[in-house]
């Protein structure tokens, strides 16, 4: 193999205050290969991107491109010398309209002014030709879901680069087409020479596209390893740092017994240009699915439950009591809770520390007056930081310090310490690794056997048939029909979903 | 060592502290006797407890002013707001008793702030815009209230409220404390503060918390509008008369300064009740200061500028950081 290095590190080291988040890490990336970083979520993966990319500095170690040392200051920097990247948390102007996002810093001229019109034309292109996209790339950014947002992402970083590109998550909001589009371009650059980092916490994607794989564990460097070489429990024991048993993986057998009560029913429930009426049940102890494709509607049928969205038909009855104008705060005084689908959107406030975006949730449910004593505050966050395994120096650091599989966790813990009767869960475990995966599809099957009802939403459909008891299809934002246990198999909602024509993504 | 006195660099209460305390030794130097404190008659006297006399308006309208920069809002008609409650109590104390007068004053300034709150939250009109209104239309409700003259006031309660003092201080500081005190409280024993930082950091994500962010910016303009009104009956009662027109001229811009010096971002999010008081502080003594060095009248408002330029600048970590880099060379090079 021609395996010419053409990115490498070498002894990088980087701290945190309270955090070493990479000791000693060296790495290395051959032209023409496609390789992974893998490790739990805090490991390192983002810090060592963003200390190569110029976000942060390092404290000791040194980058070569082509073996000559390079030591980009900026994001900007790094793009001149020719890697471009997509960070974790996508870094796009929500308010500028796609062509200016993928064009920013360097807008198509005439004449000294911006083409407008070629800059649109080469958007649009670049999306559909490579991306298989098409949308309307005069709208604004925001207007489009967070999977295009991400596409967009891809889009540009594709364009710019030459040589180097690195990938971190950028799968966690894209569905398996548009995943297969993105490893048709990834492979093609590949094979044109260049060398791409790419980051993910699902095994079947590694396997599928990666050459290599580098292992980190609490910042320090375990091994690359060749991907074909390497078992899948291999991989996980050692990002981990102990036996990664079967049984931890294995299926969770539904042993539950099933419960009659019904919890929350739906008659009619809609709104025009999110979702169009449906009826649903849900009993008590029960796991719903949502499965559908994105855009289908799941996530927008989550919305209007909880009140983010005002249903304009329907009728909502929980708990035998019928309810009109449902809002988020109405809902969690119900007993609901929402762990919403884009946590740096819907999720997370940064200017607070984990801990008090741990009780926000808990606190809105108590309100305004009925302050949550700064012990009992403590002893919450601790106790969910503990729960979840969440990584930190400290409670009180503020959120957006923390690794994004762990500040996933924290919007967890903050629906779960609500103590909530309906658990929605809109992608939960989007950017969380592998060991904790598991580890919250425990936690999820115990709080339904304790009489938590559940509505699940996840792109996999191999977590959902192994959690749920029940499982709604939709196309179209139309419901389309509904499983149970005994009819539902990850290829029979495949094929409800795929029948009839595809669904556009605009 | 060096790590603690590094952490206290970075404690935002840091810089507008060292600003207050550089202008205090300046005065004492400057100013023979500016620490000098006299009791006639069981009354403090002196150029501090003057300061701390006078700052009371600007500081309560600051306080006010915080929380609604907390959410990443601006109220720029705390001005005009302070000018009409201060009319209509003069105006109604030519009718009826002083106490009617004074709830009319606080009510009229709850009315004013639910205004602004409406106008903000349900007609999501930007605060810049929406407090414009009141700013201009205010003056002339003023107006119309003291029918164009200027009023002078004649009761010994209300002008105690100005200018009465109590345990040997003048009262507006007790006022200003309990306000102070309210508000810490507010935020520390209620989950006020928790609410309003997190809506002016990130709406979307409060609305999916469950937080109710209309009825959160319609209280914090409300609590305004009353700490505008509040120091409106203040500054009428320390003159005896209320004078529609200059009444709270400019005292926004003021606010915003001290709040901005304070160390809360316009930009929301984190706010510190604290540091405002700093930062009102650093104003009117900056003021005081100025007009007893005996700077031309002319250019104080240039001097003033420039000052607070440097406080915020200073307030920058990218600035000290420049800063250092380029004091550390000149110093190797000579
Ligand atoms: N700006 C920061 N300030 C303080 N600590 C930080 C900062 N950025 C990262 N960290 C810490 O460094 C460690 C490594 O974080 P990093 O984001 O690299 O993890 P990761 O491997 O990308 O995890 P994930 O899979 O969750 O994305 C974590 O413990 C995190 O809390
Ligand atoms: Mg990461």
């Amino acid at each position: 193999m021609s395996s010419a290095i053409l990115l490498r590190a070498e002894g990088i080291s980087k701290s945190f205050p309270g955090v070493k988040a990479l000791s000693n890490v060296n790495f290395s990336l051959r032209r023409g290969e496609i390789h992974s970083l893998m490790g739990e979520n805090g490991a390192g993966k983002s810090t060592l991107i963003k200390v190569l990319t110029g976000v942060h500095e390092k404290d000791e170690g040194s980058f070569y491109l082509e073996g000559k040392p390079i030591s980009p200051v900026s994001p900007q920097d790094a793009q001149r010398l020719g890697i471009s990247t997509v960070y974790q948390e996508i870094n796009l102007c929500e308010n500028l309209s796609v062509a200016e996002n993928i064009f920013i810093g360097r807008e198509p001229k005439k004449r000294g002014r911006i083409d407008w019109k070629e800059m649109n034309c080469r958007a649009e292109r670049i999306l559909s030709e490579r991306l298989k996209i098409n949308i309307d790339v005069t709208k604004i950014l925001s207007s489009y879901s967070t999977a295009i947002q991400q596409m967009v992402a891809i889009a540009r970083a594709v364009d710019i680069s030459s040589g180097v590109l690195i990938l971190d998550e950028p799968t966690s909001s894209l569905d398996k087409n548009e995943v297969k589009q993105l490893f048709e371009v990834m492979t093609k650059l590949k094979s044109e020479g260049m060398g791409i980092v790419f980051i993910s916490h699902f095994l079947d994607q590694i396997y599928e596209i990666t050459d290599r794989i580098t292992i980190l564990r609490n910042g320090e460097q375990i091994g690359e390893y060749v991907t074909k070489e390497i078992s899948r429990s291999q991989l996980v024991s050692k990002m981990i740092g102990r036996e990664w048993g079967k049984d931890s993986n294995q299926e969770n057998k539904n042993t539950r017994k099933e419960v009659q009560q019904v919890f929350v029913s739906a008659q009619n429930l809609g709104r025009r240009g999110m979702i169009s009426p449906l009826d649903f049940t849900l009993r008590k102890g029960e796991i719903l699915g949502l499965a559908g494709l994105l855009g289908s509607g799941r996530t927008e049928f989550a919305k209007v439950l909880f009140g983010i969205e005002k249903a304009d038909q329907g009728v909502l009855t929980i708990d035998h009591q019928q309810i009109r104008n449902m809002t988020p705060k109405a809902a969690i005084d119900k007993g609901f809770s929402f762990c919403p689908e884009d946590r740096k959107v819907e999720g997370i406030v940064n200017d607070l520390s984990i801990r008090e975006n741990i009780i926000l949730g808990l606190q809105t449910k108590r309100g305004l007056f009925k302050y949550i004593p700064m012990n009992e505050q403590r002893e919450i966050a601790q106790k969910y930081i503990e729960l979840l395994n969440i990584k930190t120096p400290n409670m009180e650091e503020r959120i957006d310090n923390l690794s994004g599989g762990n500040q996933q966790k924290v919007i967890l813990a903050r629906w779960l310490a609500t103590a909530p009767k309906l658990l929605i869960l809109d992608e939960p475990t989007r950017g969380i690794d592998v060991g904790s995966k598991a580890e919250i599809r425990k936690l999820i099957l115990d709080l339904a056997s304790q009489g938590i009802s559940i509505l699940f939403i996840s792109a996999e459909l191999e977590e959902m048939v192994a959690c749920c008891d029940r499982v709604i299809v939709l196309r179209d934002r139309k419901k389309i029909g509904e499983l149970d246990r005994t009819e539902m198999s990850e290829s029979r909602i495949m094929d409800m979903i795929a029948e009839g024509v595809p669904v556009d993504e605009t | 060592m060096k790590h603690n006195f590094y952490k206290i660099t970075q404690m935002k209460i840091f810089w507008p502290l060292v600003a207050l305390a550089v202008l205090l030794l300046l005065n004492l130097f400057l100013l023979p006797g500016f620490f000098s404190i006299q009791i006639k008659d069981g009354h403090l006297f002196g150029s501090v407890i003057d300061i701390l006399n006078r700052v009371m308006p600007l500081l309560i309208i600051s306080l006010g002013m915080t929380m609604v920069i907390a959410k990443e809002g601006i109220d720029i008609s705390v001005g005009s707001v302070l000018a009409i409650s201060g009319a209509l109590a003069a105006a109604m104390m030519e009718h009826t008793s002083v106490w009617v007068a004074l709830l009319a004053a606080v009510g009229v300034g709850i009315i004013c702030g639910l205004w602004n709150g409406v106008l903000v939250s349900v007609f999501e009109i930007q605060p810049m815009v929406a407090t414009l209104i009141l700013l201009t239309v205010g003056r002339g409700i003023a107006q119309l209230i003291t029918g164009g003259q200027i009023l002078s006031i004649d009761n010994s309660v209300y002008q105690y409220l100005g200018s009465g003092f109590l345990l040997g201080l003048p009262f507006p500081i007790f006022i200003g404390a309990a306000i102070f005190l309210i508000m810490m409280y507010l935020k520390k024993r209620t989950a006020m503060g928790l609410f309003l930082e997190s809506i002016g950091n990130n709406m979307t994500a409060s609305k999916f918390a469950g937080i109710q962010p209309k009825k959160m910016i319609i209280l914090v303009y409300t609590i305004c509008g009353v700490c505008a009104a509040i120091a409106g009956i203040i500054v009428s009662a320390n003159v005896s008369s209320a004078d529609a027109n200059n009444a709270g001229l400019w005292i926004e811009l003021d606010a915003i300064l001290a709040v901005v010096i304070g160390g809360t971002s316009m930009r929301g999010g984190r706010y510190f009740l604290g540091g405002t008081i700093v930062g009102a502080f650093f104003i009117q003594t900056l003021s005081t200061t100025i007009y007893s060095v005996g700077i031309n009248p002319q250019i104080v408002m240039v001097v003033k500028a420039i000052v607070v330029i440097l406080v915020c600048l200073f307030q920058s970590q990218e600035f000290r950081k420049l800063f250092l880099k380029f004091t550390k060379k000149k110093v190797s090079f000579s």
